[in-house]
């Protein structure tokens, strides 16, 4: 990479002027394709999940050519593709959650820590290369990978209605791809981003901390809070408040209608309404606590 | 400015204390080997040098504070913790991939020049090759590593003894030259005794004995005594005796005697050179303030 540092000469007083890579943000780029090096669950998951609602929508679209009950409905095609996102967003969740109970716990584990903290590479930079994940990573992921399945769902459909001899066009214009592109990304972003973002954190603060398992003491402190509410005051507050936090249950729409998928066209999107609730803001600030311990944590902690 | 400066360095787990008030300075361009018994605060101490763990009293890196500054320290210090720290889930490309885009001192075509002398794949997981090639692995890497300062923490253990030849040839011929610092602690002190340029002793979270291998090398004598010699020579006051083939073997500390009994240390039988580790063990059992007396 910089063959000609070896060849220049030693300035004892200047160890920050080597030719290459001094940008700042070069290690936290290493460092999140380290995580997607060290964890192919973070794309293979959701690829897998992709081609199995793809299959199950082709089996379905082309035995609904002769069988009337699954035959698409040109004029109400929406519901097929929300299911898919629902099914994508649900595989996002479950990836971040099982990715950040091992995030900091591995390198731990297998001691490899002690080769990472060889490397000039800062306890923040790690920490926010993990974070990122669940938090940029997984939803971006998602929002393409889901994008190109609806596509392909799109083009099999095509197909068929053209089998079918149905008319392409109200399918094509009822469906109004872009606009539930843009919806998707705008969901995934605040709802299962931004909105659960505390839960993450947390999850992965826990993992820096035991020498086993993380699941439980991750979620121990959650349910000891909410078996004592539950007893002092017959309430499961908390207990609803972390799982709306979990499936990204953010008031990001005004809820007109009953119908929360966000992928449908007749959604009411109100990001002022996201942008001003105290709810946002105060998880927010939860986890950046939580990633403020975990960076302070991961300094003290070495191979177990 | 020294490499490494440390004054009153200190650390306890609970109520054990690893290190008991550390004075230490590694000048540029040494090899200090770091001997001492299990459990007795060689890897805190080297620990406490690379900025993985809080210490009391002070400690200078190349001028810089390791517990507060390990990411800046490490463009300029390189280590090798133990055998099997490299990732296992890695492939050998994405090591190579990571480290030269992280680090600024990393030249990547010297690690492959590296590479390409050893039958370690690019595309093999760290997890499939034997514990000697992650050796060599990890040593192409650091080696790419224009560092000032290389910390090795019983770099070669569980290797087989040509692998633990290759490594310390390899880092005598390929990596060190003058300007740069090598700090190794390790058991397995006769194959390093060659290449040290300073020896200390470390047991109980204390410096027990400090010499350059000039000092070392000039000063301490070993006697295979002649039998019929062995009370002439005891009344020398050996630092240590010990029985091998049948004969005893002397250990003498050459200030400890006058002009005259050194050339009668001759007489008494065959003279050489002791190991490191026949030094060691002399230190060992003796006390350890005479040992410190017997310190530079």
């Amino acid at each position: 990479m910089n063959t000609q540092s070896s060849a220049m000469p030693e300035f004892p007083g200047s160890p920050g002027i080597a030719p290459a890579s001094v940008s700042a943000t070069r290690p936290l780029y290493w460092s999140i394709r380290r995580e997607l090096w060290e964890n192919p669950s973070i794309y293979v998951a959701p690829l897998a999940v992709a081609g199995v609602a793809l299959f199950g929508f082709s089996l379905s679209s082309i035995v609904g050519i002769w069988e009337k009950p699954l035959r698409l409905n040109p004029a109400q095609p929406q519901a097929p593709y929300d299911m898919a996102a629902g099914l994508m967003m649900l595989t996002g969740i479950v990836v971040s959650v099982f990715y950040c109970l091992d995030a900091l716990h591995s390198e731990r584990r297998d001691r490899s820590i002690l080769f990472w903290k060889s490397l000039p590479v800062s306890d923040a930079t790690t920490v926010l290369a993990k974070a990122s994940i669940p938090l940029v990573v997984l939803p971006l992921l998602t929002f393409a990978i889901t994008v190109a399945t609806q596509w392909l769902m799109l083009l099999v459909s095509s197909a068929v209605v053209l089998v079918s001899s149905l008319s392409v066009t109200a399918l094509w214009a009822n469906l109004s791809f872009l606009r539930m592109s843009w919806l998707l990304l705008y969901h995934l972003l605040t709802a299962h981003a931004l909105w659960p973002a505390p839960i993450y954190c947390w999850l992965l603060l826990v993992s820096g901390w035991p020498r086993r398992a993380t699941f439980l003491w991750a979620a121990l402190p959650l349910v000891a809070i909410a078996g004592v509410e539950q007893i002092a005051f017959h309430t499961w507050h908390f207990a609803a408040l972390v799982g709306s936090r979990l499936i990204g249950a953010a008031p990001t729409v005004a809820s007109t209608s009953p119908d929360m998928f966000p992928t449908h066209p007749m959604t009411h999107i109100v990001p002022v309404l996201f942008l001003t609730s105290p709810g946002l803001w105060i998880g927010l600030a939860i986890a950046a606590a939580f990633l403020a311990a975990a960076v302070r944590l991961r300094r003290y902690q070495g191979p177990i | 400015m020294a490499c490494v400066e440390a004054r009153g360095l200190r650390k306890t787990f609970g109520t054990t204390t690893a290190l008991d008030g550390i004075d230490l300075r590694v000048e540029q361009g040494r090899i200090l080997g770091l001997i001492g018994p299990n459990g007795a605060g060689k890897t805190t101490a080297l620990n406490a040098i690379l900025g993985l763990t809080p210490y009391q009293g002070e400690l200078k890196v190349l001028g810089r504070d390791p517990w507060t500054e390990r990411d800046q320290l490490m463009r300029d210090v390189a280590f090798i913790a133990d055998v099997a720290v490299l990732p296992r889930w890695a492939r050998v490309s994405h090591l190579l991939d990571y480290v030269a885009g992280v680090h600024p001192r990393f030249d990547r075509p010297k690690a492959e020049g590296f590479l390409a002398k050893t039958t370690i794949g690019r595309d093999r997981k760290v997890r499939e090759l034997s514990k000697g090639m992650v050796t060599q692995l990890h040593l192409a890497l650091v080696m790419a590593i224009d560092a000032k300062l290389l910390v090795l923490d019983e770099p070669t253990l569980g290797l087989d003894i040509l692998y633990r030849k290759q490594f310390y040839d390899s880092l005598l011929t390929d990596y060190f030259d003058r300007s740069r610092t090598i700090v190794v602690a390790t058991h397995q002190v006769e194959e390093i005794q060659h290449i040290l340029t300073d020896l200390m002793f470390i047991d109980r979270g204390r410096i027990v004995f400090e010499c350059s291998m000039e000092e070392f090398e000039s000063r301490y004598l070993e006697v295979m005594v002649h039998p019929e010699r062995v009370a002439a020579a005891r009344a020398l006051r050996p630092m240590h005796e010990r029985q091998a083939l049948g004969r005893s073997i002397l250990l003498f500390d050459v200030m400890t005697l006058d002009k005259v009994d050194r050339q009668q240390l001759a007489v008494f039988g065959e003279v050489r050179t002791p190991s490191i580790a026949d030094l060691f063990v002399a230190v060992m059992n003796n006390q350890v303030g005479q040992a410190r007396g017997a310190a530079r």
